[in-house]
């Protein structure tokens, strides 16, 4: 009750101060600094993670350890053979019977095997419709046995092709050149996109518990009780947070290019203009968080579902949006992060594509600003 | 005072209490069990790093036979959703500059004519790689329908199938039933862990933790109470995605159920000790969140359930199994799809118990430390 008559009568106190502004963020700035766990936060987990993905997270399947099961005693099923065990992506162990693989499938010491048929020579010199070999591949880590299938199966034909100096050749032959990332390294997709988790994380978690622990321990009432505005107020939080988010890209983004051999082929201008409108619906959605939960507990969470793990699964950084159905590929299109994670892909592998980055920008800032407005209206509406 | 150190009364009480921390408020009960069940069901569909609906360019030079046969398959291709066909290089580049479509093929003026001479006809294929996953996948598609043009040009010749795959377990590679299992283990890890993780840091930043030190109420009641509730609360989800799982998604369950159970447990367990030790030295419930959020995330994303453990460099490999996540993401994988026989489930379950020993012991003397 105080808090509206207050208000009421002295209007012109709430007008917009710079002054009361600096002192404000000032008083964020060391509040947010004193605090270790910011720190670990803002500068100790980019790094850990841009280490993991760099080194641990990869799709490249390499050294994949399959099973070769020599059936058959002919001279060219061994000469098929010893092809296999020249190859630099599999690690091939050999066998005679197929018992001795299959259990290692279960226990998952093998992700597949190929099994070199007794009458291999006679299926090679037929000409027919029975195929070469067989594979088998653990279906149950479905990537993992997608590669299984294509090398094995490149492995035999490589073989084959090399056997058959006079036959015809193939009558269509794909020539695959990889743009952008001709090397093929998972890693290169995966870093530019682990920055947009990473100032997720700091714009949407931290600011988050942030402006929640000022709720859940009635503060937050106490500084809304100040002549300061509500948007000095909130501008003196997030500020902070902004600095601290763009200051951890820059960090991310050092480390990525000079550590992690991950070209920037685009502008840095580019890149600080696209992470620094990717922090306004990042700091929103936070903000938004913190003023409907009041408590640090369940901003926690559903900065976790909603923040999180939607940068993570959602944004196009890991998994394809094109190969999720379409409702899903709807609900997409509100996650901030997908807009972010394809610029960022773009801006470090290809380029300055502005035809890529305005929609992108525009739909960051709309959403941001449509965040912005729901945690407005909240916050007002606890005054009353 | 023998009397004091461990009593059934006073544990049932400070078990209802903590349980009622976490559950009182109508709120932090949607948020504990709600969201998981959403993610699982959001995830179990988005997750997936196989191909589909993509978009491809073709920019063809030539009007013969064989172009015309590899555009009309591409066309009825599955994977594709829409050929584009462009009329010249320059947009043919700007489409996959802009990422509207994966591929684009370029077809020369020379194809039918080579292929019709006896020739090869060479089709230039450009990939996006900033999509490196999808786009190796997509051309080992496009030359698979390749093999197939080629096939109809040289009827008669046809040299015999290179191989034919089964791939076990799982026959039609179906992502879901890698990514349900898996996020089960996930979404209870990261409940289990914040709960645990808050639970002294609260009463220490709200000041009862004081209050707890001058009650009679020993330390084993203490570290007994804090994670009985994550533990109940933790294997309670967890049980209920691999329902989920099975009747919702219709995953096979091929497993023991009993071993899952067991190993559903002893997860939580080691969770909760980390949780613990998080708690214990946290000052406020801001460090505890955060904490555990770092501590959570490398965890995850080195347990293998993103992407394999054997891509990984072979310390981090090492480093692995100090996860718990690891060991239960192999026996709940196993559980649900590969028939898990006991002696495999074993060679997971003692490290799981291993871990839970040590972090629940560790947590005990970080708490002992916090008490003194």
């Amino acid at each position: 009750m105080s808090v509206a008559s207050e208000r009421s009568v002295a209007p012109e106190l709430r007008r917009f101060d710079l002054q009361r502004l600096l002192a404000l963020v000032l008083k964020e700035s060391r509040q947010a600094l004193r605090d270790p766990s910011t720190l670990l936060i803002a500068f100790v987990l980019p790094v850990v993670l841009l280490l993991l993905f760099a080194y641990a997270v990869s799709l490249d399947a390499k050294d994949v350890r399959v099973g070769v099961v020599l059936e058959s005693p002919g001279a060219t099923a061994q000469e098929l053979a010893a092809a296999f065990s020249g190859t630099r992506f599999l690690d091939v162990r050999f066998a005679h019977d197929r018992r001795e693989v299959e259990d290692a499938l279960v226990s998952g010491a093998l992700r597949g095997y190929v099994v070199i048929p007794q009458d291999f020579e006679q299926r090679l010199a037929q000409r027919g419709h029975e195929p070469l070999v067989q594979i088998v591949t653990d279906g149950s880590y479905p990537n993992t046995a997608n590669y299984v299938d294509n090398y094995a199966r490149g492995v035999v034909q490589a073989w084959r092709a090399g056997l058959e100096v006079g036959a015809p050749p193939q009558p269509v032959v794909l020539e695959p050149r990889f743009w952008f990332n001709p090397e093929l390294e998972s890693r290169r997709a995966l870093i530019p996109g682990a920055i947009a988790i990473v100032m997720t994380i700091i714009g949407t978690m931290l600011t988050a518990l942030v402006v929640a622990r000022e709720w859940e321990r009635g503060t937050m009432e106490a500084v809304l009780s100040t002549p300061a505005s509500v948007a000095e107020i909130l501008i003196g939080k997030l500020l902070p947070y902004f600095v601290l988010g763009m200051a951890s890209t820059l960090g991310a983004a050092a480390l990525a290019v000079f550590a992690f051999d991950v070209p920037l082929r685009g502008s840095l201008a580019a890149l600080l203009l696209l992470s620094a409108v990717f922090m306004v619906p990042a700091l929103g959605q936070g903000l938004l968080i913190s003023s409907l939960a009041r408590n640090q507990f369940l901003a926690a969470q559903i900065a976790l579902f909603t923040g999180f793990l939607p940068a993570f699964m959602l944004s196009g950084f890991l998994y394809e949006i094109d190969a999720m159905p379409a409702p899903i590929r709807m609900a997409t299109r509100i996650v901030p992060a997908r807009y972010f994670v394809s610029s960022l892909k773009t801006v470090f592998l290809a380029g300055d594509i502005w035809a890529v980055f305005l929609p992108n920008l525009a739909a960051m800032a709309a959403i941001g600003a449509l965040f912005f407005l729901i945690a407005k209206r909240a916050t007002r509406k606890s005054l009353e | 005072m023998a009397g004091s150190f461990f009593s059934f009364t006073r544990l049932r009480a400070q078990f209802i209490k903590e349980v009622l921390s976490v559950l009182r408020d109508p709120r932090s009960r949607m948020v504990v069990f709600v969201p998981p069940i959403l993610q699982l069901l959001v995830f179990a569909f988005a997750a997936t790093l196989e191909v589909r609906n993509v978009e491809i360019a073709v920019y063809s030079q030539d009007g013969g036979q064989w172009s015309h046969e590899l555009v009309q398959r591409l066309d009825s291709a599955r994977f594709i959703r829409r050929v584009h066909r462009v009329d010249d290089p320059q947009r043919m580049h700007a489409m996959i500059d802009r990422g509207e479509v994966i591929a684009a093929l370029s077809i020369p003026g020379d194809f039918s004519r080579a292929i019709a001479a006896g020739g090869s006809g060479k089709v230039q294929v450009l990939v996006d790689g900033r999509r490196s996953n999808s786009g190796q996948i997509t051309v080992a598609y496009l030359s698979a329908i390749a093999a197939d043009v080629g096939a109809e040009v040289t009827p008669g010749a046809q040299a015999p199938a290179p191989a034919v795959t089964r791939h076990w377990f799982n026959p039609n590679l179906t992502y879901r039933w890698f990514i349900v299992p898996g996020l089960t283990g996930i979404l209870a890890l990261f409940s289990s862990l914040l709960i645990t993780s808050l639970s002294i840091a609260r009463e220490r930043e709200l000041g009862t933790f004081d209050q707890l030190l001058v009650s009679p109420t020993s330390t084993p009641e203490i570290i007994v109470s804090k994670s009985l509730p994550a533990l109940a609360i933790g294997t309670a989800l967890g049980l209920f995605m691999v329902a989920a799982g099975v009747f919702g998604f219709g995953i096979p369950f091929t497993g023991s159920f009993a071993l899952l159970l067991a190993s559903l447990v002893l997860f939580i367990a080691s969770v909760v000790g980390i949780g613990l030790m998080i708690s214990a030295v946290s000052m406020t419930q801001q460090q505890a969140i955060l904490g555990a959020f770092a501590i959570g995330v490398p965890a995850v994303l080195m347990s293998g359930f993103a992407t394999p453990v054997e891509n990984m460099p072979l310390v981090l490999q090492w480093l692995a199994q100090a996860i718990p996540l690891t060991h239960f993401l192999v026996i709940v994988e196993g559980s649900f799809l590969k028939a898990l026989p006991p002696g495999e489930a074993l060679a997971s379950l003692w490290p799981l118990a291993l871990i839970a020993l040590a972090t629940l012991s560790l947590a005990t003397f970080f708490v002992r430390g916090r008490l003194q």
